[in-house]
Formats: C-alpha cells, sequence, structure tokens
C-alpha cells in the first residue's frame, strides 16, 4: 500500500498544485474585474484634460481614467529615512472608472477636505499607522501633513517596488491615494494628467490602440503606452504563479514514475511467488488474457485507489495552501477553484504510469509455461562469462565474489538499482546546487556587483554638481554618479521596456562584471547588456540595438552591443555615462549616486539626505538585501525547500527501495549462508557490499545527470526578476553525495536489522 | 557403548498463542547415538522438520533442553548457536539451497574458507561424483546434481552431524537412490552422524535407527539390524 500512498502523493500535488495555479489566476482575474484595473496605462508629462475625449474616442477603448500620479516621501517613526511612496489621485466626487480601490478600513476621501488620504493597507501595517492618524508626507519638494482615513488595498499594487529598485518590498513603499485636485494642485497638474489609463472594448487590438494612445499623448511627453502584462505588479504576480505553474508540472511526474517503477517490482514479486497458481489456472484452461486480467485488476485498483486518495488529498491539501497564499499575494478574496481537467490527469496518468509497470509484469505471466510455473524457478544464470579475471578470483573470498558476480553478471538488475540511486543522487545535487544558487544570486547581486552602501534618487536628472555636494559630507567616504534612463530596447520584434544605466568609466560602487567577475570596461560607443537581457533580445555582442529614449527629447539611438554582463538581479544595461548624456545632449547630468559611507555618521547623513529637496529617494543596500532574501523565501522561491524536502524523501525511498528490493531477492540466499554456519555479520556483508558497490558508482554517475539537472531546474527558478545560476560548487556535490550516503548507510542498517530478525526456518521454507 | 551425539529432554514447540496455537512438538525425548545413520519417519505436519531445526540450531523450543554432545542448545546465545552451525552441522535440504552466483566448487569453498577442519573443495565434490562439474554454476546443473553439490558442501566441513530434511523429495529414484549412497559414504567413511527427514516409509531399510513420529511427538524407536543399501531399497 506504500505504492498507493507514492501515487496518492503524486497526484494530490498535481491536483493541489493545479487547483492552486488555477484558484490564483482565477482570483486575480476576479480581482482584477472587480476593480476595473486598466488594461493599458498611458503615462505622459502633462497632457491637458480634453485630450481624455481624444482617448476615448479611439476605436476599442472602451473607458478611459486621466489621473495624476506623483513620487512622495513619507515620515516614518521607525525609520531614519523617510520612505518612497507614490501617491495617486482619485476623482473628485466620484468612483474611478477604471483602477478602483478596495477599503480595507476607516473610510472613503471626502474630495472637500484635501488633506485626507487613503494609504496602502500592506505599508500602514508595516509601520504600524491607523485610520485617524497624521502622517507627514513631501510632495514635489514641500511637506505636508495629511489625515489618514481608511486604509485600503488596489489590484495594481499587489506588489509594491520603489521606483529605482527592483525588489518589492511592504515597508519601504507606500501608495497615497488623495483627491485628484488635491494631487493635482501638488504636481502643478491643475486641468491636466500624467497618466492615463484605458480598458479595452472586447476584442480591440491592444497593440494598434496602444499605437493610437501614443501618437495622441506624444506632443504632451507621452513616454509610450504599456499593457497590463507590462505592469510591474502584475508582472510579478504572474512570475510568483508561473513559478508554482512550472513546480506543479515538474514534481508529480517524478511521484509517478517512482510509483510505477514499484507497483512494477511488487507486483512482479507476486507473480514469482504465486506461479503455481498461475500455472494451474493456465492448466485448467484460462487464457493468458484472463490471468493476466487478474493481474492487471490489481495493478489498476491500486493505481485507481492512490489517485482517488490523491485527489481527495489534493484538494484538502490545495483548500489549506490557497490560504496561505491568498494572504500572501494579498488578495481580497478568494474564488477557490479546481482544475476538473487536474482530476482526470491525475487518475489517467497514474493508471498508465501504473499500467506501464503492470504490463511489463504481465509479460512474465504470459510467458509462463504450465508445465514451468509448477515447478520451482530455476536458479538464476550465472554463467555467463563475466568480467572478473582468473587471477582476481584468486584473491577473492566467496562472498566478495557473490557480490561482484551479481554486479558483471546481472548488469540489468544492477543498472536498475544504479539508475534509481544516480537519479535520487541527481535531485539531491541540482538542489542543494540550487541552494547554493540563490546564495550566489544574493552574493553576487550585494557584494560584488553593488559594493554601495546607500543608494540616492533624485527627483530628475540633476547637473553634476549635486556630487560634489554628497561628497562634501561627513561621513561619506566615496560618491559614484549614475545615471538611469529609462528606455525601450528593441532587437527586431524582441523589446525590453527598462533602464539604461549610465555609469562612470572607473565605475567601483556598482559595476557591470563579465562572468568571471572582472570589470567589463565600458567603451566610449556602445552598450553593455545583463546575460537575460541579451537572451531575451536575443542579441549577441557586435549587433546593433535599438534604444528608444522614454525621457527628455526621447531620441532613438542605434548602438552596438559590446559585452555582455553578469547580472543575476533584474535586467540592467550599461552605458559609459558621458556617452549616455552626449547622445540624449544633456551634458554632465546625473539621476543617483551609489554612496560609500562610514557607519557612524550614517544618521547625520539620512538627515542631510532628507532635507535636501532634489533628493527623491534613499534606500539601504542592507534593507533592499533583506526584502530580497524574504522574497525568495516567500512565493514561488520557497517551492525550493518544498521539493529540496521531497528530493530528499524519494532520494531516500529510493536508495531504501533498492536496499529493499535487493534483500527480498536475496533473502532466501541470506538465510542459506546463516545456516550453514555464516555470523550475521558476514551474511550482511553480501547484501550491503552489493548496496554500497552500487552506491558508490552512482554518485559520479548522479553527479553528471544532476550537473545538467541543475540547469533546467534553476531555469525553472529563475524569473525576470532574478536569475538562479546553475553553480558548479564542489561543496554542493560533496553534501549531496552525504545525503546520498546516509541514505544509503541508513537503508543498509534498516535491511541489516531485517536480516538479523529474519526466521531463519521460514526463510528456508519459502520458494522464490 | 557409543556417546548419544543427541540427547532431548522434553522439547515442546508452540507456534502461535491461544485458541490458534499449534502444538508441533509436544514434550519429545529422545537419544541419536553417534556415527549412526537415524532416519526420522512420519506423516507430513507431524513436526518432523520443527524437531530437526531445533537440534539443528536454526530454531529454538518452547519448552524443553537440546543436548548436543554435553552442550545444552536450549541455553546458547545466537552467536553460540551460529558457531556451532558452522563448526558441527551439515545442512542438506528438499531445494538444495545453492548460492547462484557461485560455481559448484565455489559453494563448496563458502564452507571451507570458515570451517575449522575442512576437507578440499575438490575432494567433497568427488565424494559426490562431481568431479567433471565443479565449474559449473547451479542453473546448468541438474536436481540430483544440485542436490549433490549441497551434500558436498554440507560434508566439506567434516562435520559432527548432517541433517538432510526431504533431501529425495524433490528428486526421480535413481537420482534419488545416488544420493542416499552418497549420505551412507559420508556417514562410513567420516564417521559423521547422519539425520533423515522423510515421509517414506521405504528409506527406513537403510538406517540403523527408525523413529516413527506422528502429531509432535516419539511413537515408536526400531532398531535395525538388517540394513539395506540405497539400492535395494524400494523406491
Ligand atoms: N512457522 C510456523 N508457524 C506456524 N505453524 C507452523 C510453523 N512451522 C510449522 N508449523 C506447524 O507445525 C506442524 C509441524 O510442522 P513440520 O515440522 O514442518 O512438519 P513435518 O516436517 O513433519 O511435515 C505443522 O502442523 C505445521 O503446520
Ligand atoms: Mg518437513
Amino acid at each position: 500500500m506504500a505504492i498507493g500512498m507514492v501515487i496518492a502523493v503524486g497526484v494530490g500535488m498535481l491536483v493541489m498544485m493545479t487547483g492552486l495555479v488555477t484558484s490564483l489566476n482565477e482570483t486575480r482575474a476576479a480581482y482584477y474585474e472587480r476593480y476595473r484595473l486598466a488594461e493599458v496605462f498611458a503615462p505622459v508629462t502633462r497632457a491637458p484634460d480634453r485630450m481624455e475625449t481624444r482617448l476615448a474616442a479611439i476605436d476599442g477603448v472602451s473607458a478611459v481614467e486621466p489621473r495624476v500620479v506623483g513620487a512622495a516621501l513619507i515620515d516614518v517613526a521607525d525609520f531614519d529615512l523617510p520612505v518612497q511612496a507614490q501617491a495617486v489621485s482619485l476623482p473628485d466626487f466620484r468612483k474611478p472608472r477604471l483602477n478602483d480601490v478596495f477599503l480595507t478600513d476607516g473610510r472613503m476621501i471626502d474630495s472637500d477636505h484635501t488633506d485626507e488620504i487613503l494609504l496602502l493597507e500592506a505599508f500602514a501595517q508595516a509601520h504600524d499607522i491607523r485610520p485617524g492618524d497624521r502622517i507627514d508626507a513631501t510632495m514635489n519638494g514641500a511637506r505636508r501633513s495629511f489625515q489618514v482615513v481608511g486604509l485600503a488595498q488596489a489590484p495594481e499594487f499587489l506588489y509594491t517596488t520603489a521606483p529605482g529598485e527592483l525588489i518589492p518590498d511592504d515597508a519601504r513603499f507606500g501608495v497615497i491615494w488623495m483627491s485628484r485636485s488635491a494631487l493635482a494642485a501638488a504636481y502643478d497638474m491643475d486641468g491636466a494628467f500624467n497618466e492615463a489609463l484605458l480598458s479595452l472594448s472586447r476584442g480591440a487590438n491592444e497593440a494598434a490602440v496602444m499605437a493610437a494612445v501614443d501618437r495622441i499623448l506624444d506632443p504632451y511627453g507621452g513616454t509610450g503606452a504599456y499593457p497590463l502584462a507590462d505592469q510591474a505588479s502584475n508582472q510579478l504576480v504572474s512570475e510568483e504563479i508561473s513559478g508554482l505553474e512550472a513546480a506543479a508540472v515538474g514534481v508529480p511526474p517524478i511521484f509517478l514514475a517512482v510509483a510505477a517503477f514499484l507497483l512494477y517490482i511488487v507486483i512482479n514479486r507476486m507473480v514469482q511467488s504465486e506461479r503455481e497458481e498461475i500455472g494451474l489456472m493456465k492448466a485448467f484452461g484460462y487464457t493468458n488474457g484472463e490471468v493476466g486480467a487478474h493481474y492487471f485488476k490489481l495493478v489498476l485498483a491500486i493505481a485507481f485507489g492512490g489517485a482517488l486518495a490523491g485527489c481527495l488529498m489534493g484538494i484538502a491539501g490545495g483548500r489549506a495552501l490557497i490560504q496561505v497564499y491568498v494572504a500572501y499575494f494579498k488578495f481580497p478574496f478568494l474564488v477557490f477553484q479546481l482544475d476538473p481537467a487536474s482530476f482526470v490527469t491525475g487518475v489517467s496518468v497514474s493508471i498508465l504510469s501504473a499500467s506501464a509497470g503492470g504490463l511489463l509484469v504481465l509479460r512474465s505471466v504470459f510467458a509462463l509455461t504450465p508445465a514451468a510455473a509448477m515447478r520451482a524457478p530455476a536458479p538464476a544464470d550465472y554463467s555467463r562469462t563475466g568480467a572478473i579475471g582468473h587471477t582476481l578470483n584468486r584473491f577473492l573470498d566467496q562472498p566478495s565474489r557473490m557480490v561482484l558476480r551479481r554486479i558483471t553478471r546481472q548488469p540489468a538488475r544492477m543498472a536498475g538499482a544504479m539508475i534509481g540511486i544516480a537519479c535520487g543522487m541527481a535531485l539531491s545535487v541540482s538542489m542543494i546546487t540550487i541552494y547554493a544558487g540563490f546564495d550566489r544570486t544574493i552574493d553576487l547581486t550585494f557584494n560584488v556587483i553593488d559594493r554601495s552602501d546607500v543608494t540616492v534618487t533624485f527627483t530628475h536628472a540633476r547637473s553634476d554638481a549635486t556630487i560634489f555636494n554628497l561628497r562634501r559630507m561627513k561621513g561619506v567616504t566615496f560618491v559614484e554618479p549614475v545615471r538611469h534612463v529609462p528606455a525601450v530596447l528593441r532587437n527586431g520584434l524582441a523589446t525590453h521596456r527598462g533602464v539604461v544605466s549610465g555609469l562612470p568609466p572607473d565605475a567601483r560602487l556598482s559595476r557591470a562584471l563579465d562572468s568571471d567577475l572582472a570589470d567589463i570596461p565600458l567603451k566610449n560607443v556602445g552598450i553593455v547588456l545583463s546575460t537575460a537581457l541579451a537572451t531575451k533580445l536575443s542579441i549577441r555582442p557586435g549587433d546593433t540595438l535599438t534604444v528608444e529614449v522614454r525621457e527628455g527629447r526621447q531620441p532613438v539611438l542605434q548602438i552596438p552591443v559590446t559585452a555582455v554582463a553578469e547580472s543575476l538581479l533584474g535586467s540592467p544595461s550599461y552605458m559609459d555615462l558621458d556617452t549616455l548624456n552626449r547622445a540624449l545632449r544633456e551634458p554632465n547630468r546625473v539621476s543617483g549616486a551609489y554612496l560609500s559611507i562610514d557607519e557612524a555618521h550614517a544618521t547625520d547623513i539620512y538627515a542631510a539626505l532628507q532635507d535636501m529637496p532634489t533628493v527623491a529617494g534613499v534606500s539601504l543596500k542592507s534593507q533592499a538585501e533583506v526584502a530580497f532574501e524574504t522574497l525568495m523565501n516567500t512565493g514561488a522561491g520557497a517551492i525550493r525547500y518544498v521539493m529540496g524536502a521531497i528530493a530528499f524523501v524519494i532520494t531516500f525511498g529510493i536508495v531504501y527501495n533498492a536496499a529493499r528490493i535487493a534483500y527480498a531477492e536475496r533473502s532466501r540466499d541470506l538465510a542459506s549462508l546463516r545456516v550453514i554456519g555464516f555470523t550475521k555479520g558476514e551474511a550482511a556483508f553480501v547484501l550491503l557490499g552489493e548496496l554500497a558497490i552500487v552506491t558508490l558508482v552512482a554518485l559520479p554517475i548522479g553527479s553528471v545527470l544532476g550537473y545538467y539537472l541543475s540547469f533546467g531546474i534553476a531555469a525553472g527558478f529563475s524569473s525576470e526578476l532574478y536569475q538562479i545560476p546553475a553553480i558548479f560548487d564542489p561543496a554542493s556535490y560533496g553534501f549531496a553525495a552525504m545525503v546520498v550516503l546516509g541514505a544509503g548507510v541508513a537503508s543498509g542498517w534498516l535491511v541489516k536489522r531485517d536480516i538479523d530478525r529474519a526466521d531463519l526456518v521460514s526463510a528456508l521454507k519459502t520458494r522464490e | 557403548m557409543a556417546r548419544n551425539t543427541f540427547t532431548t529432554k522434553g522439547i515442546t514447540k508452540v507456534y502461535g498463542e491461544g485458541r490458534s496455537a499449534v502444538h508441533a512438538l509436544r514434550g519429545v525425548d529422545l537419544d541419536i547415538p553417534e556415527g549412526e545413520i537415524v532416519v526420522l519417519l512420519g506423516p507430513s505436519g507431524s513436526g518432523k522438520s520443527t524437531l530437526l531445526n531445533i537440534i539443528g540450531g536454526l530454531d529454538r523450543a518452547t519448552k524443553g533442553d537440546a543436548y548436543f554432545q554435553d552442550r545444552n542448545l536450549s541455553e546458547m546465545t545466537d552467536k553460540q548457536l551460529t558457531r556451532y552451525r558452522r563448526d558441527h552441522v551439515g545442512f542438506v535440504f528438499q531445494f538444495y539451497n545453492l548460492m547462484p552466483s557461485l560455481t559448484a566448487r565455489e559453494n563448496v569453498e563458502l564452507v571451507t574458507e570458515i570451517a575449522r577442519d575442512p576437507m578440499e573443495p575438490d575432494e567433497a565434490l568427488a565424494m559426490v561424483g562431481l568431479r567433471e562439474r565443479v565449474d559449473h554454476f547451479p542453473a546448468q546443473l541438474s536436481g540430483g546434481e544440485q542436490q549433490r553439490v549441497a551434500i558436498a558442501r554440507a560434508v566439506a566441513k567434516n562435520p559432527t552431524v548432517l541433517f538432510c530434511d526431504e533431501p529425495t523429495g524433490a528428486l526421480d529414484s535413481t537420482t534419488g537412490r545416488a544420493v542416499l549412497n552418497v549420505l551412507k559414504d559420508v556417514n562410513e567413511k567420516l564417521g559423521a552422524t547422519v539425520l533423515i527427514v522423510t515421509h517414506a516409509a521405504s528409506q527406513a531399510a537403510m538406517a540403523d535407527r527408525v523413529i516413527h513420529f506422528a502429531d509432535g511427538g516419539i511413537r515408536e524407536v526400531v532398531v535395525n539390524h538388517t540394513k539395506l543399501t540405497p539400492e535395494e531399497i524400494d523406491w
């Protein structure tokens, strides 16, 4: 019944994971629909209100909502630094047509009171802010006090990431909703908007709509409409869900394959021990089909029972797990939906895989002639000349010969066990490699590529004189300018919406590094792309990339790709700072700076930065690193622990199973050895020696398999946000080998216990 | 008068407990003198194998004592029983129990490597008439030949006692006679006590002593003064 359990786990995982994915997708879709999330987002510098009607007139647009958004800083009690936030307008005296909010606490704002705001619930909770509290925020350089009247969630802010940062973090980025008129006043947007939200009518051509929007908004500094698919929060949610989906597709088949294998072994043993009955039935005139059907029914019963139990387990597990994920994704409600297809798939796949195992056994049922079946089976044939030479033979005692003969003369059986254990080793190796990969991503990102302590972002591109001001601050040991320019990178049909970073030629804090972690010199011409980006755009060094700058004059540049840089976080691209500025015809401009600071002066420095009106945000690397680790340890990244546990269980299961099978096959021989006077230890040697050799041979094979498998798994865990490298780390292989050897020793011990306890008399009675 | 190889006092063996308990042996008192061929005869299920397994050191009695020479098997530890089997006992079973991965000679060597005072493996195989087939694997030998290898393996250690549980049970008459002949030779040449368990009454004719067994106890012990050779036995 252990087999039924394995099948149940496999099917249960399948049902649970697909149910989870379906439910999350459905819940997301329902949430988006209920709160009317826009399908196209069109940022613009400043467009007059009358453009709204022109946008609404575009063929295929069903609704338009213009709004004002702006960067803000919120003072919070528990941080030295103010937290970056996005201020978003809500229409005066009506509900928004698009991008509505879900009020979780308090009340909606009253448009007559310009100091009333809603705050993003997750942010408020992270800082223990409640409706009724007052907070101070800086908008467009002016500090104001606001009344928090309510907390809210919104489908566009499931995940929130501060501008210039990649890692979502509830505590370090807030969202403020306030009335359109109040916000427009703060950002000089009276009678104008700087973002248009659009929804599409059924069957509308999204690309055509976006092109039309761009044409209309272009004169007003439109920086390019983008679809919901490219919206930051939605992108992250999609990544997470597809991470779960990958696990849903990848893990259950392993269980089902193991189950098929076990079923094969067990039924095969059953057929062997019931050969007399089979022979009798055949002698009485039962056909092969009828006898076979008897065994096949058993296989099907186990498979079906397991699958059924699995479905129930999957439903229960899915229900429990979905709650965790709903909370994690901050969905305000849950649409629990099981994918009926997953039941069908689960049941049919388990029956198919069990049948595959069963069919192999049936072959041996068919092959039994009634006469042969009635006789005891002939001893296994070892007479084929083996690989052991006679010279070698002379040095071996008989038990060692038994071990070696079995390995050299029944290679198929041994290969089965060996491949099984090698697969276990491969699983362990690749999972441990992945763990190392996650650590490596963090280390490379936060200690090697970015060596700064503090990142300062300016409200907009500034003269590089600002850099001198920073350098003069007490406790600042090094300042490195950077210019981030939003741009769309295009190579043929492949596009990427992102940021080009201009770095100084002798960058020390934030650098472009090649795969050997050596600095890549940024040539005067040319752009360096991160590996992920080069892959996404399918472009190689030497090719020319189209860069559509989305800032200032918005030039379209043709730039040669000079190198590919190692990066595990985001998809950065780098250019020489001066070259970038020249291309934009904005010399000596910077948009931010990386700082090295003396920890002793940290508080003073934060205070000074806070007082600089040009500073839009300050982020500390230590906080970013914690946020990144949190991200990788929750959500899809956390699946690696589940998979690791499963990999370990499978590895142990395979090794233990191999030991058990070997024991079952040889229990009679071992009993015979005991009878003729071998001690328990001597008898066990015959079996454990075999297990040891098989395991030792499996280790290197498994390592090679694991090496390749880890690339696949690493790719599965990598997302647009971060890449997990499959690194060759000898320590991981060593650890995996320890796991397998540990499983081998434990299995050996368990089997040895059975050998010791075996009842000699009954072992002699049973025939093979 | 020769001393006894085995003496048992009130050996009882009960399988299971309560209402479903099976009393396989109900207090067996028995003497087996050294150097004799003893046949244990009785219907199937009468407890012969159970008795043989207990005095062979493979199993333990529920109650009672079994002495090998002057040592009480019932008081031995598992280790001591292993030692006893290794040094003194040869076993021959109905289903041969050879190691399929070893040749005939290697199967014998399995024992000679660990025995105290073994004979040459080839000598043992010659005794059973298998000199020509020493390098064959069990799969290449007939049933009778496999049984003879099993006997060679059992005698190669120069055992004090040879236990044979239905040694001819799976063999035809000619092969069976040959096997019994080997047992007789072993008894004569090595002086080993030979205990043969069988339900075939005719084989009793070759014994020095026949113990009639029924229903878990000894019904009768007959000393045979007119031993026949295996060839003379009706099969
Ligand atoms: N392991 C066991 N468990 C339960 N009953 C057993 C066991 N071994 C033997 N028996 C019972 O003990 C009795 C004697 O068996 P056995 O000594 O094998 O008889 P024989 O060898 O004379 O045919 C039988 O009734 C048998 O069913
Ligand atoms: Mg018997």
